[in-house]
């Protein structure tokens, strides 16, 4: 079709925007689409204007973006609605000829970010694009052309200003994959375990693994296997392993706070058949991480996963503290091995060690990385000498902790008894416990102060109304 | 388990164990389901697969059926051969059965098609 640059909006739901530039970025290189950045995007505009050399490159990427809302064909963008109908007016006819002809149904949509417009307020705006050449009927529901008008009040909803900072004009172009969102919702999951993952960061983190169709995708801590549905969806072959035996079969305690025990057939097998997922499924295994059993020479496309943080899921791996240790024999059969702790630090490194083994080159692991949002530095992230980092979004959890979505592409093989630079991987759980029991005892002694200030205060008053 | 998930699987990890592969397969129940064929994946697994070791396993689990014992060339184009290694890549199911070390002997069971690949605290 048509092959030159061309303007376009490119509009964003205003959810997890710190992973937005990551995950285009992402998507983008894994599609080899060439584009034009007009404007230097920021986190804080739900909108970036860029060009594009195809249509089909417009398509292409919002059809596999969770940021995405939807995409226009820029026919004008300006300060305010006179500026905007200035600039359509100069317009040569051909530009948009094509989409208002005749046979071509059409409507015009108006759309505002950060404040409400009376269903009025559009209908005058509507009728200000009248002077434009239309030649088809109207049709509301399924039209050929659907052309937006859209509105931008800024961020702050509630003190929104008079009038808009700018406005757009152009041509839907295509919506964004979101609609996933709901269609893999965790509440109509079959399996869901404590830590599964929304399927909105489960998608993002399969766009960041640039998961293409026959991939074969690896989750070393894959709990109720949510990371492996995202995968599964975009393509990918998956196998999964976790420690949890009980979690693996099924037979963990049910999360969902009506279940009093869990269903006979509920499985990572079974979520994968819910969505008719079941031909990308290769197996699980009962597996710790810390010893391996996969062939040397296995090489995986990719590696999404979300290891325990030791907060709500326990950072484990099979050992005893006492030393010449052994089960007897009439034990073995039903013996379930004890654990030790699996140090914070210590899993990221092996985690990076095995990815930097396993993937193939250019191949991404994709994994989370809780921190202490004051003792964030970039010197604190695991790393490898055969790994590069090519992004890092951060996901705010609370005033003081946030997690980082970490996403490394293996750029060498690595040396076998390589140093893979120092330790400085900060405990994570450790601190995360210290802290919250100072503040707890900070609070407790804060409000016994209240309390004690307002015993005092009240036998003061008794004693005035006593005397 | 498929037989897939098999071929990549060694117990060198173990003490005492130098190269711990193929594992041998025991197995109680077998069952074999339907995946699309896939041939681009099939012909992309392929070079990572030990094949000897695949045909090894699926005769041992009686789906060996006619595939070819050695590798063909341009196996890419052979449609055929694809569906051949498919089946047995991806539709043979070990459901329960056990998978033992060729080295020491010991064995990791499998149920519900979940190979339990955990050691004991005293192996490791």
């Amino acid at each position: 079709m048509n092959s030159t640059w061309k303007r376009y909006l490119v509009y964003f739901a205003q959810e997890h925007v710190n992973f937005r530039f990551a995950e285009i970025e992402s998507l983008l290189s894994v599609f080899h689409i060439p584009v034009r950045f007009l404007e230097k995007p920021t986190d804080l505009q739900p909108y970036w204007i860029v060009e594009f050399n195809k249509e089909e490159d417009v398509k292409l990427l919002a059809s596999r973006s969770l940021s995405i809302r939807y995409c226009l064909e820029l026919w004008g963008h300006a300060k305010s609605m006179e500026d905007l109908h200035r600039d359509i007016k100069t317009l040569p006819t051909a530009f948009f000829e094509d989409h208002l002809q005749p046979n071509r149904t059409f409507k015009i949509a108006v759309q505002s970010f950060c404040k409400h417009l009376t269903q009025a307020d559009k209908v005058t705006k509507i009728q200000t694009f009248s002077y434009l050449p239309f030649k088809g009927q109207v049709n509301l529901n399924n039209p050929d052309t659907h052309l937006l008008y859209l509105e931008y009040y800024g961020t702050d909803s509630n003190d929104p200003p008079e009038e808009p900072y700018c406005v757009f004009f152009g041509r839907w172009i295509s919506a964004g994959f979101r609609q996933l969102i709901r269609e893999l919702s965790l509440k109509t999951r079959k399996f869901i375990g404590n830590t599964s993952m929304d399927p909105q960061l489960s998608l993002l983190m399969a766009n960041q693994a640039q998961v293409k169709p026959g991939d074969f995708v690896l989750d070393p801590f894959v709990g109720s296997g949510s990371l492996l549905v995202a995968a599964a969806y975009f393509g990918g072959y998956v196998i999964g392993s976790d420690i949890d035996y009980l979690m693996l079969h099924g037979k963990s305690r049910p999360s969902r706070i009506k279940q009093k025990k869990r269903d006979e057939n509920e499985s990572i097998k079974a979520n994968m058949e819910q969505y008719g997922l079941q031909d990308k499924y290769v197996d699980v295994l009962v597996n710790d991480f810390s010893t391996q059993f996969f062939r040397d020479d296995t090489r995986f496309d990719s590696i999404i996963t979300d290891p325990p943080y030791g907060i709500r899921e326990a950072t484990e791996k099979v050992g005893i503290h006492k030393d010449n240790y052994t089960i007897e024999e009439r034990h073995l059969p039903t013996h379930i091995p004890a654990k030790v702790e699996y140090q914070f630090s210590k899993l990221y490194q092996d985690l990076l060690a095995f990815s930097a083994k396993h993937l193939k080159i250019r191949g991404r692991l994709v994994c989370w990385f809780p921190v202490f949002r004051e003792d964030y530095s970039d010197e604190g992230l695991p790393s490898h000498l055969s790994m590069k980092l090519v992004a890092n979004s951060e996901q705010v959890l609370s005033k003081y902790t946030s997690r980082r979505l970490l996403t490394f592409e293996k750029i060498e093989e690595p040396i076998d008894g390589q140093c893979n630079g120092i330790n400085t991987i900060a405990d994570f759980r450790n601190k995360y416990y210290r802290t919250r029991n100072e503040t707890r005892r900070e609070r407790r002694t804060k409000e016994a102060g209240i309390r004690e200030q307002n015993r005092l205060e009240a036998l003061q008053r008794n004693k005035n109304v006593v005397n | 388990m498929k037989l897939i998930t098999h071929n990549m699987l060694t117990s060198k990890c173990m003490k005492g164990v130098t190269v711990g592969y193929p594992l041998k397969i025991q197995a109680v129940d077998v069952k074999t389901s339907e995946v699309d064929f896939n041939p681009e994946f099939i012909s992309r697994l392929i070079p990572k697969v030990d094949w000897n070791v695949l045909c090894e396993a699926a005769e041992s689990v009686g789906f060996l059926d006619d595939l070819p014992r050695e590798l063909i060339e341009n196996y890419e184009n052979d449609v055929d051969f694809l569906k051949k290694a498919h089946r047995v890549l991806l539709e043979v199911d070990i459901i329960n059965g056990e998978l033992v070390c060729p080295e020491t002997g010991r064995k990791f069971p499998i149920n519900n098609g979940i190979p339990n690949m955990l050691l004991n605290e005293d192996e490791v």
